[in-house]
């Protein structure tokens, strides 16, 4: 479903992002891309979701070829994704209820399938009574929930996750990572960057190891391990 | 389609709403350039007026030798009429010429009495041209010099009043050089005035526009709700300017004890006459300058951070 095919990412000509990256990720695939800051992690989400292009090679999602999308292109590839960052990228006017809606009405849903969804998803999440709150009246890992809401509402083939939990405490990071794998249990494909060792041990899933732009280490059921 | 445009006027409104105090700033900056840009439409007519009357107020008379018959001088009279440049040729015979002069000095009885004991008409016959353009009298005045017309004319104003007719037609041209580069100058000012307020607001909305873009919106879902408020704010900002200039033209009676003082600073050009009469007119302008303007900033400024 996803395949990088010997990419590399080259910022100037001395400082490499990336190099000869090929990598796989199935269909209903829960993989955990792991490695230092500096390692490569966000790059290779940024490659996936069209924000940047490779200087090498080819990012494939589906039946797409993410590194020759245009920008016309990218908005309805883009639907087929749900991201969710660190610092979470809400919408500030909007309240909870119209960030999760948003990703719905960019892809023309109609609006009554709009006012069913919405508040399940939110209820999913814990945030039913949350609906008509800013988010800067919320907490970080409500936020994040919202966030997480937003990523899944339009049923996208993967979600991606880079450092969901970076800005969390330690409670509301395993109500995040469960509602992640509670996500992929139902049939989604997840793709979670950390740099967490204790999320990722604990998780048991596969686990591609970044170092220095490269992927050192390939594991199913793997651990966190950085030499 | 129509469920994407229905929220991009949707999005629009409320984010009009919601962002109030930038509504409110990017009105006041809108505001404030479309009273430049109706300012300058309104200076623009006064000074056209004001040419326009002293336009109107040369001209260049032919005396007509006293031999000279009526027949001879009105063949004169309707040749000149055929010349395109020529706006107004008008008779005035040797005896309406002393009819106007006697009305005109009636209270004096000196110069009553004088022409009562004169016997003959002193007065010439003559013609009166105006021209279209005042550049115009020295070709006019060269075509009354033609040999031929010699035996008739006696004289033509033009060689006397040359010089000042000459200066005002310097004076009109430069009005209306300096009137035309002054308003490109202020109205490519009030442009980028406004152009740079909604760059900026825009700027400091990008991150959300980045936002946008990764969940998938499309460019024209990101950019139409800007274009929306820009709209809006257009027409608010219009409506305003129109709103204060009828406040001030209704109370220039008030501030100068009669607005015949602004009239006759500007002669020519009744500003209270103008304004009334125009308002509709110069409401439209000022919607198509504040809209416009508004909309084209939004649009470019949007541009930028819908590349990625």
């Amino acid at each position: 479903m996803i395949n990088f095919q010997n990419v590399s990412k080259f910022y100037g000509d001395d400082s490499t992002a990336l190099e000869e990256i090929n990598f796989k990720v199935d269909s209903g695939e829960f993989v955990c891309l792991v490695g230092k800051s500096g390692a490569g992690k966000s790059t290779m989400i940024k490659l996936l979701v069209g924000e940047e292009k490779p200087s090498k090679g080819r990012v494939f999602f589906g039946q797409y070829e993410v590194n020759k999308l245009g920008s016309k292109e990218l908005p309805p590839f883009r639907r087929h994704v749900g991201v969710v960052f660190q610092d979470f990228k809400l919408l500030p006017m909007k309240n909870t209820y119209e960030n999760v809606a948003f990703a719905l009405e960019v892809a023309g849903r109609p609006q009554a399938e709009i006012k069913e969804l919405v508040p399940q998803v939110l209820d999913m999440v814990g945030l039913g009574d949350k609906l008509a709150n800013f988010p800067h009246e919320l907490s970080g890992g409500e936020k994040q929930r919202v966030a997480i809401a937003r990523s899944m509402v339009h049923r996208p083939e993967v979600i991606i996750a880079d450092e969901p939990t970076g800005n969390l405490d330690p409670f509301n990071t395993w109500e995040i990572i469960s509602l992640l794998q509670k996500i992929n249990q139902l049939g989604t494909t997840l793709i979670l960057a950390t740099h967490d060792k204790e999320i990722v041990n604990n998780l048991d899933k596969r686990v591609v190891t970044l170092d220095r732009g490269r992927i050192i280490r390939d594991e199913e059921r793997g651990k966190y391990i950085l030499i | 389609m129509l469920t994407i445009i229905s929220r991009i006027f949707y999005y629009g409104f409320k984010n009009f709403v919601r962002n109030g105090l930038l509504s409110t700033a990017m009105i006041a900056v809108v505001s404030l350039s479309t009273v430049v840009f109706t300012g300058l439409i309104i200076a623009n007519v006064a000074t056209g007026n004001m040419i326009g009357f002293l336009k109107d107020k040369i001209d260049i008379s032919v005396y007509f030798k006293t031999t000279s018959t009526e027949d001879s001088i009105l063949k004169l009279k309707s040749a000149l009429d055929e010349l395109p440049e020529i706006k107004a040729v008008e008779y005035i015979s040797a005896d309406r010429a002393m009819e106007i002069f006697k009305e005109q000095h009636k209270d004096d009885p000196n110069i009553t009495q004088s022409l009562a004991e004169l016997n003959v008409n002193p007065f010439q016959a003559s013609i009166n041209i105006k021209a279209n353009d005042p550049s115009q009298y020295a070709s006019i005045s060269s075509y009354l010099q033609a040999d031929e017309l010699t035996q008739y004319i006696d004289n033509v104003s033009y060689a006397k009043n040359q010089v000042v007719i000459d200066r005002l037609t310097k004076l009109i041209n430069g009005v209306n050089r300096v009137g035309l580069v002054l308003t490109i100058i202020l109205s490519i000012v009030a442009g980028l005035v406004v152009f740079n307020t909604v760059r900026l607001a825009i700027y400091s909305n990008r991150d959300e526009i980045g936002v946008m873009r990764l969940v998938g919106a499309s460019n024209v879902f990101v950019r139409g709700p800007y274009i929306i408020e820009g709209v809006i704010t257009g027409v608010i900002s219009a409506v305003l300017c129109t709103l204060l200039l009828l406040l001030i033209t209704s109370s220039l009676p008030a501030l100068f004890s009669g607005s015949s003082y602004v009239d006759a600073a500007l002669p020519g050009f009744s500003f209270s006459e103008y304004v009334y009469g125009n308002a509709f007119t110069l409401f439209l302008y000022q919607l198509a300058f504040g809209v416009g303007v508004s909309i084209l900033s939004s649009f470019i400024a949007v541009r930028r951070y819908l590349r990625s």
